[in-house]
C-alpha cells in the first residue's frame, strides 16, 4: 500500500511506510547520505500532509522492517498494549499530534505501553521545537536506585570523569571538581578508554571506594561492553549500573555486539547484586541518530525512526537513565547546530513519550559545524522540557572523548536559570556536607586525601 | 573570583579542565576564552593534511600510496561510505602479502597525530610482531580515509591482520591523538564489533612504545583465538595503574 499527496501541482507518492516516515523527516545530513531524505522542500512537506492523515493505527499493521527479519520488530509488536492505546487510536497522526498538546501528565502516562517507537517518531516529524518541548514537559518518568530521578522540579547531571588512560587520580579529581560543583546525582559514570577488564574492575573499585568514602547517595558505572561487564560482576567487582550502546534495529546491536538476549542476562545479573538502595533500576543505554546508518544496518528507514526504535529495546530492561549522546557521531548524520538542536529534542520527546528517563548529551565534535551558542540554546530548550539529566564534564571539554560536552558551570546555570534542585536525596547530602557554601568560597569540604588524592 | 589554592591543587592530577574558579554560576573570562581558542585550535586540525614525503622519511621504508574515494575534505566529511572505499586507480598498486600483518597508515580526521605517533608506533611494533612469528606486509598510506578502508586494502593483499593507525578527531585538548584498530581476516562488510580499538596515542595519553605492546599481544591473542572485536578481550596483565 502506498501513500500520496499534492504540493504546488505536484502528486508526490510514497510507497510505503518507511519511506513516508524519511521523506517526511525534516533535513538532516544522515538521511541524505542514506539517499532516503525528500528531495525538495515541497516533497518533504507534501509526505508531512500524507503522514498527518495517516491512522496512528496503521503503524500496528505496516511494519518499518520485517516482523520475521528483525527481534526489535518483534519486541516492539509482542509489546504493543491495545487498552493502553485505544484513547488514540481512533486518530490520524495530524490529530495526535493535536491531542498531544492538549493532554495532562497522566494521561500521557497511561498512554505509553499503547504507543510504538514509529507512532512517536511519526507525530515528532510533524512537530515544532516548540511542541516537542511543551509535550516533553508534560512527559513525567521516574526511576530509582540509590536515589530518586526525575522528579518535577529536578534536574540531575551525570559526573562523567574521563581519563584519556584511566588514570585512577586523574578521574578521582575530575570527581573532586564535579560533586564541588553540583554534578553527580544521575551517575558518576567513567567511559574507560580502552575496554580491558582488569581497568575495568579497578576504576569499579575506585568509583565505589569514592562513593562510600564521601557516603553520596548516587550510582555509579563503568561504560564497558555489556559483556566486560558481566564478566566483571563474575569476578565480584561493585557493579551498580550496567551500561549499553544500544540501536534501533536487530544489524545495529548485532554491530555493537548484543542481542536481547544477552540485555536480559546483564539485567538479571544486575538485579541479583541488589546493590540499589531506594529502586531497582539497573541498566544504563546510550543511543543516538546515525548508528544504524554508520553500520549499515538502517534498513532503508531514516535515522530518526530507527533511534525512537532504539528505546522500545531501552524500555524493555526498566533502565534508570538511558541518553542520546546527540551530537557525538558527527556531521555526517547531524551537520551543523542546527540539526543537532531539532534531533536532541526530537530524541528527548520521543524518549520521554515511550516512558523513559530521557537525558541528552548535549554535544559536539570538532569536525560539525556547532559551536558553544548552539549548545547553551539546545542545553536551555532541553530544561524547559524538563530533561532528566544532562553531562558534566570538566570545562566542557571531555579529554578522552575528544568533543565537548556540557560543563559542571553549565549545569549550575541551567539550574539556576530555570529553579531546577538535584534529586532530593543528593540536594541533602549536598547541604549536609555544605558543598555549595564552600566551594562557593573556594574552599574543600570533601577531603582530597580520602580518595587518593595527596 | 580568583581560583583559590586548595582547588587549584587538584591540577596536578590531569589533565582535564579542573578547578576553573565560578563567576556566578559561570566560567570566569580567561576560562571562557581559553576554551574558544582551544576550539579554534581544533576546528583547523580538522583540515590537517598528511606530509606524504616527511611520513615515508619517518617510517625508514617506503610505502606503497593509496587514497579513498572521496575527493576532497568536504566528501569525507559527509560521505564517510566513500573514505571506505578505495579509489579503483589504487587497487592494481597493492601488492599480494598473503598471512602477513599489514599496517595502513591513514590520515582520518586529523593528520597531526598520525604524522607524530605512527612511526614511533611500527617501529616498536615491529620486532615484537616478527617475534610473534608474524610476517610484515609493505606499509600502506591512505589519505581521505576511514577505519572501514582497512578491511578493502587488507583483502585485496589477502593479509591476515590490518591494524588501521588512525588520526582521531582533534579534541580541545589534543589534536595529535592516533587511534589503532586491528581486524582479524579483513574483507569487505567487516563491523566495528569485529575489531580491537587503541585509543589516545599520543606523548600524554598512552605512549606509542605501550600501545605497540597492547598491539602485539593482542594480535598473539588474535591469532591463537581465531577472532578479533567483542569475541577477544584485552587481558593484557597492566602495570599498576597508580604510578
Amino acid at each position: 500500500m502506498g501513500f500520496a499527496h499534492a504540493v504546488g501541482g505536484t502528486r508526490y507518492l510514497f510507497p510505503d511506510l518507511r519511506t513516508l516516515l524519511a521523506r517526511a523527516t525534516p533535513l538532516r545530513s544522515g538521511d541524505v547520505l542514506a539517499g532516503l531524505a525528500a528531495e525538495t522542500a515541497q516533497e518533504r512537506v507534501a509526505a508531512q500532509r500524507a503522514l498527518a492523515d495517516l491512522p496512528l493505527r496503521h503503524f500496528l499493521n505496516e511494519a518499518v522492517i520485517p516482523y520475521e527479519a528483525d527481534e526489535v520488530t518483534r519486541l516492539i509488536l509482542d509489546r504493543h498494549d491495545a487498552a493502553a492505546f485505544a484513547p488514540v487510536a481512533h486518530l490520524t497522526v495530524g490529530g495526535f499530534r493535536d491531542w498531544l498538546l492538549a493532554a495532562e501528565p497522566a494521561a500521557l502516562a497511561a498512554l505509553r505501553p499503547g504507543l510504538t517507537p514509529e507512532m512517536a517518531a511519526g507525530v515528532s516529524k510533524i512537530m515544532r521545537l516548540q511542541d516537542l518541548v511543551a509535550v516533553a514537559a508534560q512527559c513525567r518518568v521516574t526511576s530509582r536506585f540509590r536515589n530518586t530521578l526525575g522528579l518535577p522540579g529536578r534536574l540531575s547531571i551525570r559526573l562523567q570523569p574521563n581519563d584519556p588512560v584511566d588514570d585512577p587520580r586523574g578521574v578521582a579529581a575530575a570527581i573532586l571538581d564535579g560533586l564541588l560543583l553540583g554534578a553527580g546525582d544521575a551517575v558518576i559514570g567513567v567511559n574507560p578508554a580502552t575496554d580491558n577488564l582488569e581497568t575495568t574492575i579497578r576504576l569499579l573499585d575506585l568509583l565505589d571506594a569514592v562513593r562510600d568514602r564521601y557516603a553520596i547517595p548516587t550510582q555509579s558505572c563503568v561504560l564497558a561492553h555489556v559483556t566486560t561487564s558481566l564478566l566483571a560482576m563474575e569476578r565480584g567487582a561493585p557493579v551498580d549500573l550496567v551500561f549499553q550502546s544500544i540501536g534501533g534495529t536487530e544489524g545495529v546491536n548485532r554491530s555493537f555486539g548484543v542481542s536481547l538476549a544477552l540485555l536480559r542476562e546483564a539485567h538479571e545479573a544486575a538485579l541479583a547484586l541488589g546493590r540499589g538502595t531506594v529502586g531497582t533500576d539497573c541498566m544504563y543505554f546510550e543511543t543516538g541518530q546515525g548508528s544504524a546508518l554508520s553500520a549499515e544496518a538502517h534498513q532503508g528507514c531514516d535515522q530518526q525512526t530507527v533511534e525512537a526504535r532504539a528505546y522500545a529495546v531501552a524500555r524493555e530492561f526498566a533502565p534508570l537513565l538511558v541518553n542520546s549522546v546527540v551530537g557525538f557521531i558527527g556531521p555526517e548524520y547531524l551537520f551543523d547546530g542546527k540539526q543537532i538542536t531539532r534531533a536532541g529534542l526530537e530524541d528527548h520527546f520521543c524518549g520521554k513519550l515511550l516512558g523513559l528517563p530521557m537525558g541528552v548529551d548535549v554535544c559536539y565534535t570538532n569536525h560539525a559545524e556547532a559551536d558553544q551558542d548552539e549548545m547553551d540554546s539546545l542545553l536551555t530548550l532541553l530544561g524547559v522540557a524538563g530533561v532528566t539529566y544532562v553531562m558534566g564534564v570538566p570545562g566542557a571539554d571531555d579529554v578522552m572523548l575528544a568533543y565537548q560536552s556540557t560543563s559542571f558551570h553549565d549545569g549550575l546555570y541551567l539550574r539556576a536559570a530555570l529553579g531546577r534542585k538535584p534529586a532530593p536525596e543528593f540536594e541533602d547530602w549536598m547541604e549536609r556536607m555544605g558543598i555549595e557554601a564552600a566551594s562557593g568560597a573556594g574552599q574543600l569540604p570533601l577531603a582530597p586525601a580520602l580518595i587518593g588524592l595527596r | 573570583m580568583t581560583t583559590p589554592t586548595p582547588w587549584v591543587d587538584l591540577r596536578r592530577f590531569t589533565s582535564a579542565r579542573v578547578a576553573l574558579g565560578r563567576a556566578g554560576h559561570g566560567l570566569p573570562t580567561a576560562a571562557h576564552l581559553d576554551f574558544q581558542e582551544a576550539h579554534a585550535r581544533a576546528r583547523d586540525a580538522v583540515h590537517s593534511a598528511l606530509d606524504l614525503d616527511a611520513l615515508e622519511a619517518a617510517l625508514g621504508q617506503p610505502a606503497i600510496r593509496v587514497a579513498s574515494q572521496a575527493a576532497d575534505r568536504r566528501t569525507y566529511l559527509l560521505r564517510p561510505d566513500l573514505g571506505r572505499r578505495l579509489r579503483e586507480a589504487d587497487r592494481a598498486r597493492l601488492p599480494p602479502a598473503p598471512g602477513a600483518f599489514l599496517f595502513v597508515v591513514a590520515d582520518g580526521l586529523c593528520a597531526i597525530g598520525v604524522q607524530r605517533q605512527a612511526p614511533t608506533l611500527i617501529a616498536a611494533a615491529r620486532p615484537l610482531l616478527v617475534a610473534n612469528g608474524l610476517a610484515l606486509a609493505p606499509i600502506v598510506i591512505a589519505s581521505q580515509a576511514r577505519v572501514g578502508l582497512g578491511d578493502e586494502i587488507g583483502e585485496a593483499m589477502g593479509a591476515a591482520l590490518v591494524a588501521v593507525l588512525i588520526g582521531e578527531r582533534p579534541g580541545l585538548s589534543a589534536t595529535d591523538s592516533l587511534g589503532l584498530y586491528l581486524t582479524l581476516g579483513p574483507r569487505r562488510g567487516r563491523t566495528d564489533a569485529e575489531r580491537n580499538c587503541i585509543s589516545n596515542i599520543r606523548p600524554s595519553g598512552l605512549s606509542p612504545a605501550a600501545a605497540a605492546e597492547k598491539l602485539a599481544w593482542l594480535s598473539g591473542a588474535a591469532m591463537r583465538l581465531g577472532a578479533t572485536g567483542v569475541a577477544l578481550k584485552d587481558e593484557q596483565p597492566g602495570g599498576p595503574l597508580l604510578p
